[in-house]
Order: structure tokens, then sequence, then C-alpha cells
């Protein structure tokens, strides 16, 4: 060894003895989330929700005492594997660009009578509302590692894409935040919190290929409205209706630059 | 079937299959406003008017920035703003400073008062050494003060960049028209003194970030 290569030997040595602690606390946040992951891959809490859910797809319930198996989630009444990658897309009975969960509110109005506007107001967590996470939850897992592959055929699915864009780099409210203003640019962070960029496809089971999730901190299944919902709160935004136009537009732009990415929902989140 | 026929009917095959042509880019910008104002509600503190954008917020709301005019007017209009601290004093107390930096809370549905918010510093900017969960949004501000020769803020040679550091924690539009960092003075988040505090922890060569 040259002594200028074992005097840099030497310092790299040094170096890492000294700081060993802060090369733990480095690894510590996002690697500590992934080994927590593949601690629970046998056993994501998710699985309890996707149980419910498939349940309650086939249960009869409502006024109509009618199973959700007549709801056509795009592929066809009853067809559940491989919507989930296919949504948000245009539905000719609604005439409407819908969303998984503004979808699942038509059917629990049209096929079983319940109220789907008095869902839509339920606040996150209680009621029917616990319901429709299960179900999101079963949903989504039907699509587990297919592609997001959302059409962009029909004008509307077009039209709402553009306003999803004008809707991400919307900036307002106090801190003058738009959703652009953390998931606009790679490699970014808020505290150790790895940010995808959301206007591209950010990868497999990355950004909108990972929702809906269990949320650990929380001990909650949340579907995409909710974590829609929570950006915007964090976002300093006015609060943004359940399955209301802005949202769905939101998941058109985010679904459509993620095509080709593989589906992890229902995933594992911190 | 004539041509004009077969013309018509391909059209309305066209029409039911959802191809009709697109809205123009302007049609477009108008249907996005229209849906944002009808998909949000009030709740809390968090009103529907802060919906309203002021001119920057507008023109910073598309991935092409504003073109060179605006920018400057935003700019100007932002310098205009900003408040100096009538006695003087710009610097407080840094370890005051640093607990709000740690602070992220604020202005959200969830808090109960608009007058109780952190500085939401470390969610994205490294500042000091020891805390080493922070955001890189921002650029770092480890050794703020130090790298930038500040070894008595309340010398004349020091001005510049204490005047700077106050103007862009107060409106940090005046020197990027779309800066990513709030306005924290002029959107009323922090008082005077707390922005003083977060003054210290940047510039007091005491700060630990300065160490």
């Amino acid at each position: 060894m040259k002594p200028s290569m074992q005097a840099l030997a030497v310092c790299v040595t040094a170096l890492a003895a000294a700081s060993p602690s802060l090369a733990q606390q480095t690894k510590s946040a996002a690697d500590g989330i992934a080994e927590y992951r593949a601690m629970l891959a046998d056993g994501n809490p998710a699985e309890l929700f996707e149980a419910k859910g498939e349940e309650l797809w086939q249960k009869k319930r409502g006024p109509k005492n009618a199973s959700l198996q007549a709801c056509d989630l795009g592929r066809g009444p009853g067809v559940v594997k491989g919507a989930f990658v296919e949504l948000p897309r245009y539905f000719a009975d609604t005439q409407r660009v819908q969303d998984l969960e503004s979808r699942l509110l038509t059917c629990m109005e049209t096929v079983q009578g319940f109220n789907a506007a008095e869902i839509a107001n339920t606040p996150f967590g209680k009621g029917e509302q616990t319901n429709m996470e299960a179900l999101v939850a079963w949903i989504s897992a039907e699509s587990r590692g297919m592609k997001m592959n959302l059409p962009q055929s029909h004008v509307k699915e077009k039209t709402l894409y553009e306003v999803g864009k004008r809707a991400f780099f919307f900036r307002g409210g106090p801190y003058d935040f738009s959703c652009a203003s953390c998931h606009g640019e790679e490699g970014k962070r808020i505290r150790m919190q790895d940010l995808p960029n959301l206007t591209k496809n950010p990868g497999n089971g990355v950004g909108f290929a990972a929702w809906p999730a269990y949320r650990v901190s929380s001990g909650e299944l949340w579907g995409m409205q909710r974590r829609l919902n929570d950006c915007y709160r964090q976002q300093r935004f006015p609060y943004p209706g359940y399955a209301s136009d802005v949202t769905i537009a939101l998941g058109v732009y985010m679904g459509v630059n993620a095509r080709g990415a593989e589906s992890i929902a229902p995933s594992l989140k911190r | 079937m004539n041509k004009q026929l077969t013309f018509i009917a391909a059209g309305a095959a066209l029409l039911a299959a959802g191809c009709t042509t697109m809205p123009s880019p302007q049609e477009l910008d108008q249907q996005a406003q229209n849906i944002i104002k009808a998909s949000f509600r009030d709740q809390g503190i968090a009103k529907v008017d802060r919906l309203n954008q002021d001119l920057g917020q507008r023109a910073c709301s598309s991935e092409t920035p504003p073109g060179e005019a605006v920018a400057k007017e935003i700019e100007a209009a932002s310098l205009a703003t900003i408040k100096w601290p009538a006695d003087g004093q710009y610097l407080g107390d840094w370890r005051e400073g640093e607990k709000l930096a740690q602070n992220g809370r604020g202005m959200t549905w969830t808090d109960a008062s608009p007058a109780n918010n952190g500085g939401n510093c470390y969610n994205c900017h490294q500042i000091s050494k020891a805390e080493i969960s922070y955001g890189t949004i921002g650029p770092s501000l480890y050794q703020y003060g130090k790298l930038r020769g500040v070894t008595n803020p309340g010398d004349p040679s020091s001005a510049a960049i204490v005047q700077y550091t106050w103007g862009k924690l107060w409106n940090s539009k005046a020197y990027a028209a779309c800066s990513n960092m709030p306005r924290f003075g002029h959107a009323g988040l922090l008082k005077e003194q707390q922005l003083r505090d977060i003054m210290a922890l940047l510039l007091d060569p005491k700060s630990p970030v300065n160490q």
C-alpha cells in the first residue's frame, strides 16, 4: 500500500470510530422503517382490514339488502381483480370520472340504498367510513403486484388530468404551499420523511402506488381520500370534501403519472 | 348514405366514445379554478378564503416560473411589505429560537388558534448540528452566521447580512418571487419577538448553530 493510501485508510478508520453514534442514528430513520416493514411483511395489519372488506363486498346490506357484487368498478359488475389499478376512470352511468371511494359511494347508494352524501360527510374512522376503509383495503389488495394502468381515452379523463395538474401546483393558504412544494422535486425530505416526486412516476410501490396503507403511527387504514385530506391539512388549506372533484382530479394526475408502477397497496406506513 | 351523413354519423360515434375536443388551456384554467372553489369548505380556523391567491401565489402556481418582469414586480412589492424592528433590535434569545425552530405546528384546521405557531424551521432546513432529524427542502443553515463572517451582529460590517436575514424571515418572496418558504412576518405567522429569537439562533456567535 502506498503511504498516501495508508494515510487515507487510517483517516477513514478514525472517522468511522469517531462517529459511530451518528452513523447509527442516520441509519435509524428510513432504514429503520424499512426493517420494520420487513419484519411485518408476513403480518401487515392491513390484512385484517382486507378480510373485513371481502366479507363486506359479499354481504347483503343497506335499505335494499343487497351485496356489492352488482357494483361495476370499471371492469364490469362484480369484477374486482385489476379494477383498482385503472382508477380513477370515467363511468358512463354517472358521466363522471370517479376514484375508488367515490365509485363505492355510487354503488352503496344505487345498489344498497345507502345515502352517499351522508357517508361522504361522516368523519374518517366513524360509522360507514370504517366499512369504506375495509372495502378499499380489500379491493386494492386484489390488484396487488399489478401495474398502475389508468385510462386516458375519454375526454373527461384527459380534462381531469389537466385540472389535477393545475390543482397540484396551486399555491395558497397562510404558508403559500402547494402539493408541489413538497412533492415537486427528487430526493427531498421533511424532517426524516422521504418525499416522493409525484410529478412523474416515482417508482414501484412509491407514492400513488402505495395507498391505501396501514399507518403504524395511528393504527388506522387510510385510503387515498384520507391521505389527500391530511396532505391538505398540513398544506394549511381549508377542508377538501370527501370524494370532491379536486381530490379525484389529483388522483388522475398522480395515477396517470405513476402508470407502469407496481401497486403494493395496501402497504405499511410509519 | 351521402358523404355529409357519413360525416355526421362518424362525428356522433366519436362524441359517444368521448372523443370530443379538449378544452383550451384557458378553459382548463377556469375549470380548475371552479373545481378548487367548489371542493373545499371551512373547518376550524382554516376558512375557504385561504384559496384567494395574491399576485405571487397566482404567478407561482404552475410548472413554469413567471417571467422576469413579473418576478421582479413580486419581489419589489414583497420588499416593500417588510417591517423592520422599530428599536433596531434584531437579535433575541437563541434558546427560544431553537424551540421555535423545532416546533412544526400552526395554522392547520386542527390547531385551535392562529396565534400559537411554531417556526417549522427543521421541517425543511438543517440548522444545529445536534438535530439530525431535519428536512432538505431548504438549504442547510448550519453555521449560518459563522460562514458569513458574523462575529459581532451589532457591528456595522454585519448590517447587510443581519437585515437580509430579517427580511427573508419577514417576507421570503422579496428575494425570490416563488420561494418555497412561508412569509413568517408578512403572513402574521410569528410575532416580532419570535423572529428576533430565530435571528439569534442563526446569527448569534454563541448559538450552537455557529459553533
